[in-house]
């Protein structure tokens, strides 16, 4: 693996496979009595986030704290990130307390990049979530979901199934970054999103795109929906929220679509009635609970591969740094 | 062409000197079986953890054949120590193995850990310190197929399938069937003097 986690493109399929075993071993750990492994004992890890969110960072404090590493939060609000201190200057005073690992979570596009590429910390870079980019260890949580669920009848990759990610593409940074994961990992994506929401440059990317869901459903091994960002559109992007969940969310009928092995993911946080029913999330074929489940157990491998050795975990194919 | 054999099998040819055949294996695992059995006066309570990746199918081994000796299954396990290990930060982040402990758990039983080879010591505290974490044993007792000593730690086997002296140069190589194609206990010496 390289130092940093910026990108779900950093990851080569062996790097990709090495997390994704190390989080089933991991797993486990949730089942004992002493929830605790010695690996990054004396090790810093801050989480630092200029953008609010609460599972992510409990995710990521509690992965932390499970592989006894100490952990710092930094939170904008109530810090010196309030009044107006640059990400340079509060990179500096991280760095002068000595982080091993600084986990950042920005609403600008590519603040991880500069932490990590600046030369300001020396510690490693772990992408929580910056802007309408990236979201890696997310887009990981999701493929051990699917990996978990798809992986045992088809001789444990996720070679040619069929992932539909549903919803608001153009502010999703876990679109994007399930995207080139699951690309990584051999199975084929469709986007299905109505025109509006759907990135400049779209067909750069290695997916297909639909904006007919009932046409994608019955074909999907797995159904992601994704949250309408309504805080980050400033324009009229659909005409109501009703025409919206009518035309893409996932209701009854269409779950009775699904084949019977299909999966129902969702990133959180869930918006029950927009883009998914009460009825839909709740059934037997959500996975939206184990999805939170797994996510400490991802970040966990994460920060071990990243930390847990003299370097991160080295890969046969892994790019150099 | 045998002339182009894998050069892992051609430099064994050269050097290694085979000192355990699977028959040698076997008899030795028996050994094991039948003495664990009387140190614990029957197979109440035990549970085998084999540390992985070699440790693991000898505790199968040593279970069947307390399976046929006492006509029940004992249960069987296994337990990585990778993130116990005391030289963790000084290579890169390793690949974890799995640890899988049966069902019931290692509280108030008498835990045996297999290993194959046993040398410094260190992969034994680490294991130590792994059972820790789990539970709390009655007891814990080791047995290794392989003592080649060099001990750097207070730590003794209480079952031994073969005391093997070695020199600090040679390094004791352990093949056993479902994780190598063959059973056997080598040693490759590396004086150069071949065999």
């Amino acid at each position: 693996m390289k130092r940093h986690l910026l990108s779900a493109a950093d990851l080569s399929r062996d790097d990709a496979e090495l997390v994704l075993t190390t989080a089933e071993e991991l797993r486990s750990l949730a089942d004992r009595p002493i929830k605790k492994l010695p690996a990054l004992r004396g090790r810093t890890v801050v989480n630092l986030f200029f953008e609010d969110s609460t599972r992510t960072r409990i995710s990521f404090e509690a992965a932390a704290k499970r592989l006894s590493a100490d952990v710092i939060n930094f939170a904008a609000k109530g810090s010196s990130l309030s009044k107006g201190e640059s990400l340079k200057d509060t990179a500096l005073t991280l760095e002068a307390m000595g982080a091993d690992a600084v986990v950042v979570r920005h609403s600008a596009s590519g603040a991880p990049h500069r932490l990590a590429h600046s030369g300001w910390v020396r510690s490693s870079v772990v992408n929580a979530g910056d802007g309408t980019h990236e979201h890696p260890t997310q887009a990981l949580l999701d493929a051990f979901t699917m990996w978990r669920h798809l992986g045992p009848k088809s001789g444990g990759s996720l070679d040619g199934r069929r992932v539909a990610i549903v919803g608001d593409v153009l502010h999703s940074r876990v679109a994007r970054s399930n995207a080139l994961l699951l690309r990584t990992l051999g199975a084929e994506v469709t986007l299905v999103s109505p025109p509006t929401l759907l990135p400049v440059g779209i067909e750069s990317w290695p997916v297909e795109t639909s904006y007919d869901l009932d046409a994608v459903l019955p074909k999907a091994d797995a159904v992601m929906m994704l949250r309408v960002q309504r805080e980050r559109m400033h324009g009229g992007f659909f005409p109501t929220a009703r025409e919206y969940s009518r035309r893409y969310g996932l209701d009854g009928r269409r779950m009775a679509l699904l084949q019977d092995h299909t999966i129902v993911m969702h990133p959180g946080p869930m918006v029950r009635g927009m883009e998914i029913t009460a009825d839909v999330a709740d059934s037997d074929r959500s996975v939206i609970v184990e999805q939170v489940t797994n996510g400490v157990a991802v970040r966990m491998a994460v920060l071990y591969l990243l930390l847990g050795g003299s370097q991160p975990a080295v890969s046969t194919e892994g790019l150099p740094e | 062409m045998p002339a182009h054999l894998e050069p892992e099998s051609a430099a064994a040819a050269d050097n290694a000197r085979t000192v355990m055949d699977g028959s040698d294996i076997g008899r030795a695992l028996t050994r094991i079986a039948h003495e664990i059995l009387e140190r614990n006066k029957g197979g109440s309570d035990l549970v085998l953890l084999g540390i992985p990746s070699r440790g693991v199918p000898l505790a199968e081994r040593i279970a069947e054949r307390i399976a046929s000796v006492e006509g029940y299954a004992v249960p069987v396990g296994s337990l990585d120590i990778t993130m116990y290990r005391d030289d963790l930060r000084m290579k890169p982040a390793r690949a974890l193995l799995p640890t899988q402990i049966p069902q019931g758990g290692i509280d108030g039983r008498t835990v045996v850990l297999v290993d194959d080879v046993l040398f410094s010591g260190r992969t034994i505290r680490a294991a130590l310190d792994a059972l820790g974490d789990i539970g709390r044993p009655k007891a814990v007792r080791l047995a290794v197929l392989v003592d080649r000593g060099h001990r750097e730690l207070p730590i003794r086997a209480d079952f031994v399938g073969k005391n093997l002296p070695t020199s600090l140069v040679e390094r004791v190589r352990v093949r056993l069937l479902g994780v190598d194609d063959v059973d056997a206990v080598t040693i490759l010496g590396s004086e150069g003097e071949g065999a």
